[in-house]
């Protein structure tokens, strides 16, 4: 696998606040990503300092090898989908098409028109009269049909229902399997990518949290139920992420593999154990309550 | 669309993916759906159905042709091994063993279920079939 994108001690300050703080990953050719962490945890961020959008205060970035700025080979090779892109006033979506094929050098156009059918979007309507969920139609189409060598969601799918969001997942997987590159998935529905995901960066507070194989992740932390009492001496000595009571009831949640010792031990206290999901583990991870995005979206 | 949403349920978050994908081959040869020397799809099919990551669908595969269970023809695809269903069943015997009787044994103790009354409930569940 080569690498295609180096990223070595990033910092973004503005003014006294470091919006990105020391963070460092490499990206591989032909993976899928998820860069996940908490709204304004930095994420963003780090994507408009890839896209050559914003300078960053210290560090280093290399894109296919050279730094992105200003820099027409890197730059032609990247498809960055905004949350908010804004588009000419004057502009139809035929036009946002017909500007798109000119940018991407590997472009299908015939690709791209087929989404459109599958969105059901309306070819001559002005991109301002479209619903926020067809704006984000717009977007994914953009982004697919590009076949950028690096693609970057950010947060696609606004507005979008449940059956879209599955279409894009599936016109995703399908052509990436046939045309594979480098994808990065920005969202706060973990849930719903959580199995297309090769691999997750954790962003939170502008630092790295985790860089890791989604797989390794599937096994970082489990949840134990049972008696407190019965609970609380199998959780004595391990690192607890979370817990909660409910009369004698407790649920812990345990950073860690189950190693088998684990397993018989939870056995013989008579507790159960159960598997915790990539979003139970990053909400853990960044503290606090899960998000509300996905109520801002509807 | 119905269809796939049914299908993604079908793989759940307790074990690695693709472990649940290689247990799905699996099973659709000893059930029979997938007979010997016939062709499995492909990677790319099982990602898109599953709506999983490729690589996972291929590491579950893979798993499949280390232990023989299915074999690759270049240029074709991925085939059912001769033999192979035989092989299955006699693991997933093991397994059974491990899984259930085990476990069933233990719950029963719990419940105060004796060796006797568990072996009529075994009976009861056989005719009720």
């Amino acid at each position: 696998m080569s690498t295609i994108v180096k990223v070595d001690r990033l910092t973004k300050s503005y003014k006294d606040i470091d919006a990105v703080k020391d963070v460092s990953f490499t990206l591989e050719e032909n993976k899928i990503y998820g860069m996940l962490g908490r709204n304004g945890a930095g994420k963003t961020t780090i994507m408009h300092l890839l896209t050559a959008q914003i300078f960053p205060t210290g560090g280093d970035i290399q894109v296919f090898g050279e730094a992105p700025y200003e820099n027409d080979r890197v730059l032609s090779r990247i498809c960055f989908i905004k949350e908010s892109q804004k588009y000419p006033t004057t502009f139809a979506v035929r036009d946002v098409l017909e500007v798109a094929a000119g940018l991407f050098p590997k472009w299908d156009r015939e690709f791209a028109y087929s989404l459109v059918e599958d969105f059901r979007l309306p070819l001559k309507r002005k991109m301002t009269k479209l619903s926020r969920g067809m704006l984000s139609a717009v977007g994914i189409i953009v982004g697919l049909a590009s076949r950028a060598p690096l693609t970057i969601f950010d947060e696609p799918y606004l507005g979008l229902d449940a059956v879209a969001r599955s279409l894009f997942y599936d016109r995703l997987l399908e052509d990436y399997a046939e045309h594979p590159r480098t994808i990065v998935l920005s969202t706060h529905l973990i849930d719903e990518v959580s199995r297309m995901l090769e691999h997750v960066i954790l962003i939170d507070g502008g630092k790295l949290l985790l860089d890791e194989e989604a797989e390794q992740l599937q096994g970082r932390a489990y949840t134990v139920v049972g008696s407190s009492s019965k609970v609380e001496s199998f959780a004595a000595g391990k690192r607890v992420l979370a817990r909660e009571s409910m009369g004698g009831l407790t649920t812990v949640t345990v950073m860690g593999g189950a190693g088998s010792d684990d397993r018989k031990q939870a056995l013989t206290l008579g507790l159960e154990m159960a598997p915790v999901t990539l979003q139970q583990l990053v909400v853990h991870l960044t503290g606090g309550k899960p998000e509300h995005k996905e109520a801002k979206a509807q | 669309m119905v269809v796939k949403q049914k299908m993604s349920v079908l793989i759940d978050d307790s074990r690695p993916i693709f472990m649940q994908i290689a247990e799905r081959i699996e099973n659709d040869i000893i059930e029979g759906r997938l007979a010997e020397e016939s062709q499995v799809p492909s990677t790319n099919q099982f990602a898109a159905f599953y709506q999983i990551n490729p690589a996972t669908a291929a590491k579950g595969v893979n798993q499949l042709v280390d232990q023989g269970i299915l074999y690759k023809k270049r240029g074709i695809g991925m085939f059912v091994a001769e033999g192979s269903r035989a092989r299955l069943l006699e693991n997933r015997k093991e397994q059974f063993y491990e899984q259930y009787v085990v476990t069933m044994v233990r719950e029963a103790e719990k419940l105060g279920i004796t060796a006797e009354q568990l072996s009529e409930m075994i009976r009861r569940g056989e005719r009720s079939q």
